[in-house]
């Protein structure tokens, strides 16, 4: 890892690390050595550098809600907006528990994209009536409940690597 | 003319506004703020927004705990249990509450 004009940049071994702990991040410093052909103290020094500037934020966990039994749904809602109130409206969605994501679209109208959850559809609409849909500047909401997921990911660190990372 | 019987364009504030919906979360963007814009939304609002709230009894409930007239919530709620659909639907909600407000 080296540090260029205030950037961080990796090298090879340093992105297979990030894709192998991606995979499993309580891994020993041993078998990522392994993997590697590097030995244990060359990965422990350059994980330890990767979480002292940032690159590793935090090892966290995914749990596996279907197996606790969790009942909810989650939505999309799309919400048009006065463009001078787009701000504030995103700004006061952020403040709501029941809302995962807020995210500003441009299309033909300026719209903000929400992902809520609530414990069912009469929440739910509860929940857009009273909180949402009488927040000044919304002009009107379309919403669209999610039926089944077939894909969710973060962004995979090979695409980190090689596309989304533009070279100044 | 009659005379209304209660305060029939007093206005709510817009957090305790009836927001017209056609399906669940759908927000079609017309609200009304009291009784009288009420009467003009529903000459003109969609009829499955009308179909959708008096199904769930969101008319009724706005009228009784926002507005505090129960006798036209009950009214509402006949008409809710009888099977009117359609533009007769919309004329009937139309005529109860303006018969209620005694503009009729």
């Amino acid at each position: 890892m080296k540090i260029k004009k205030n950037r961080i940049i990796l090298d090879e071994i340093d992105w297979e690390i990030l894709r192998i702990l991606e995979e499993n991040a309580k891994i020993s410093y041993t078998d990522i050595g392994r993997k590697l052909g590097i030995s244990h103290s060359t990965a422990y020094d350059r994980i330890r550098k990767l979480e002292k500037y940032g690159v590793i934020e935090k090892y966290t966990i995914i749990v596996n809600e279907e197996k606790l039994g969790a009942k909810y749904i989650t939505a999309i809602m799309t919400i048009y907006t006065d463009p001078k109130e787009s701000e504030n409206v995103a700004r006061k969605l952020t403040e709501s528990d029941k809302i995962l994501e807020v995210s500003t679209s441009l299309s033909e109208e300026l719209q903000i994209i929400a992902k809520v959850i609530a414990e069912n559809q009469e929440k739910l609409h509860s929940f857009i009536a009273e909180s949402v849909a009488p927040l000044p500047g919304v002009l009107r909401i379309r919403t669209s409940i999610i039926t089944k997921r077939f894909k969710e990911e973060k962004l995979p660190i090979p695409h980190l690597n090689e596309k989304f990372i533009s070279e100044k | 003319m009659k005379k209304m019987s209660f305060e029939f364009d007093k206005k709510v504030p817009r957090e305790k506004a009836f927001y017209f919906f056609t399906s669940i979360g759908n927000y079609t963007g017309e609200k009304a703020c009291s009784l009288k814009e009420f009467l003009e939304k529903i000459e003109k609002i969609e009829l499955k927004s009308i179909e959708f709230h008096l199904h769930r009894g969101d008319f009724e409930k706005w009228f009784r705990d926002v507005l505090g007239q129960k006798e036209l919530a009950e009214q509402i709620s006949l008409l809710r249990k009888s099977d009117i659909k359609g533009d007769s639907l919309r004329k009937e909600l139309h005529e109860t509450i303006l018969k209620y407000s005694g503009t009729v």
